[in-house]
């Protein structure tokens, strides 16, 4: 196949694949826990940590996955259980936001002289550069995200029994408290490696549609989970197969769009199933 | 003392957050027997389920659970805690909430086509179908649990409780929030499981008259005294006047239903968050005087 005779292409699919398999598998989570929002922050916190490094030059992932990780557990620190609730998530997200805005500014003034590096910089954060990786970094990217997997799934039975039934976990002696903030930094650890991939602006898509996606179409959760790990890395590879097809065009925005067709589909699809259902239960009933 | 009580209080008090809630709670109960604690709302009914779980120490007295302290023997106990409806777009099917009851304490994910290899899974499977099928909600245990009604929910609810088949079950308002035709059916449910399964049940409740007939034992709470036996000999115009200190009366429907008149308002500190259920439940009452 010809997509992989360009090394580049190569390494953006084995990033790729590692931060899919992560976001497929916490996003379920995600969805299923109505954290979305914790999501949507905590990847603008990653734009955030990215600005904070570069402005004190040191490497942006340290600064990433720093920030995640940390205001990950001071959402758990200020919510409920381990579980922040969205008054706080609000709050902090606009403070986070307004610091990344300070840092980048910082950044740029500093770099004055060459402006147009840190611009690009900057676009880098928010948009991604999957295909501007080294191979280092890719592998990275994939040993963090079979690592955040591999946590997942040790994991998501008991955080399964906590997200549906809290109190009933807890007596059953589900450390409940102990798995929010475990999940916490799970998504944390995800949005800091994922935004170096698709940009801390569009990380949301990958966390929540593959997941969306699976919900809707199955209503066996452990099937849902692997369901949603598959359809991420579908998401990420036909993303990036379309932007190597077609020339001049961001792979981010392939990556976003078969996402967001894949999630339309199965909309569609459910919405027909329940039509289909809808007179038979009727018929039966009368 | 009897010795083959399941769980067991003597002169129980608690207090949270330093103001004493309910104090000299004595309660005895054995297998297949169906207790209901009852009081107005307010009082700690549900910090009893509470203390009989350990996660609340009582204040005074002892209590002994499964000839243990409370919280050691929590894989005998299920417990069913008062809660709202599922979110009506929640979309994991109620076997998978049930299968929860049996394993969801349990570390990592189930292998897919382990059905095939392990015997193991076999039996949690086999036992998952006849939980469900003694509750009665075989017919939509493979639906989306947020795609049931309250009721059907509540019995998927009970089997995930029982699955584990324990010893004692801890219900709080499980009757709560459901139609007439439900009430009767879960308390006759219930009722069977106590007798068939020799489970000790108990329940609290802030009416009493759904399961009325089936109950062996009251424990009836006021704020400062509590008094227990006997639904027949608790819930008096004597027994509740001088638990509550003030004159109330106790009147008997036609059809067997206890109406209580009379009794004082709900503490001040709890009067908003309770207002219409206070209302709602003498509204019921009166209701089955017609």
């Amino acid at each position: 196949m010809s997509v992989f005779h360009d090394s580049y292409m190569t390494t953006a699919l084995v990033a790729g694949t590692g931060i899919a398999l992560a976001c497929g598998l916490v996003g379920y989570f995600l969805v299923l826990r109505a954290q979305v929002f914790t999501g949507d922050a905590l990847s603008h916190v990653a734009f955030t940590g990215a600005l904070a490094a570069l402005a004190f030059g040191i490497d942006l992932r340290v600064g990433l996955f720093a920030a995640c990780v940390l205001i990950a557990v001071l959402f758990g620190a200020l919510g409920r259980r381990g579980r922040a609730d969205d008054v706080v998530i609000g709050n902090v997200f606009a403070w986070v936001l307004g610091l990344g805005v300070f840092f980048m500014t910082l950044y740029t003034t500093n770099q004055s002289g060459s402006s147009n590096s840190s611009g690009n910089q900057t676009v880098n954060v928010l948009f991604g550069s999957i295909l501007g990786i080294s191979s280092g970094q890719a592998v990275t990217a994939l040993v963090i995200g079979i690592a955040v997997s591999l946590v997942l799934l040790l994991i998501a039975r008991p955080l399964l029994f906590a997200t549906l039934d809290e109190a009933v976990a807890a007596a059953r002696g589900v450390p409940v408290r102990l798995l929010g903030y475990t999940f916490l930094v799970l998504i944390g650890i995800t949005a800091g490696e994922a935004s170096q991939a698709v940009g801390s602006m569009l990380l949301l898509g990958l966390l929540a549609a593959p997941a969306g996606t699976a919900l809707l179409v199955t209503d066996r959760p452990f099937v849902g989970l692997a369901v949603s790990a598959v359809l991420g890395v579908f998401d990420v590879w036909v993303g990036l197969t379309l932007s190597y097809f077609v020339p001049d065009t961001p792979t981010s925005f392939w990556i976003m769009a078969v996402a967001a067709a894949t999630y339309a589909c199965a909309v569609a699809y459910s919405r027909m199933a329940r039509r289909r259902r809808r007179p038979g239960v009727t018929a039966a009933a009368s | 003392m009897i010795d083959d009580a399941v769980l067991s209080l003597r002169d129980a008090a608690v207090s949270v957050g330093g103001r004493l809630l309910w104090s000299g709670v004595d309660l005895s109960v054995r297998p297949g027997e169906f207790v209901a604690v009852l009081g107005p709302n307010g009082v700690g009914k549900s910090t009893m389920i509470k203390v009989l779980l350990g996660t609340l120490p009582a204040a005074a007295g002892s209590v002994t659970v499964l000839g243990e302290r409370p919280g050691a023997a929590g894989e005998q106990i299920g417990y069913l805690p008062q809660r709202r409806n599922f979110d009506g777009s929640l979309r994991i099917r109620g076997v998978d909430v049930v299968r929860l009851g049996l394993d969801g304490d349990r570390w990592g994910v189930p292998l897919p086509f382990a059905r095939r290899f392990s015997s193991g899974r076999r039996i949690a499977d086999e036992r998952v179908r006849e939980v469900i099928d003694l509750v009665g909600a075989s017919a939509y245990a493979h639906r989306p649990i947020g795609e049931c009604s309250g009721g059907e929910q509540q019995r998927l609810l009970i089997a995930q409780a029982l699955v584990r088949r324990p010893r004692l079950l801890l219900l709080d308002e499980p009757l709560d929030s459901l139609d007439l035709p439900n009430q009767a059916g879960i308390a006759a449910l219930i009722h069977r499981i106590c007798v068939q399964e020799q489970v000790a049940v108990v329940m609290v409740a802030h009416d009493v008259n759904p399961i009325l007939s089936y109950l062996n034992r009251v424990v009836y709470i006021v704020s400062g005294g509590a008094a227990s036996g006997p639904a027949s000999e608790v819930i008096t115009t004597e027994t509740l006047t001088r638990l509550y200190g003030t004159p109330v009366e106790v009147l008997r429907a036609a059809d067997g239903r206890l109406v209580v008149v009379g009794g004082p308002e709900a503490p001040a500190l709890h009067s908003d968050r309770h207002a219409d259920h206070h209302s709602h439940e003498h509204g019921d009452r009166h209701e089955a005087l017609r």
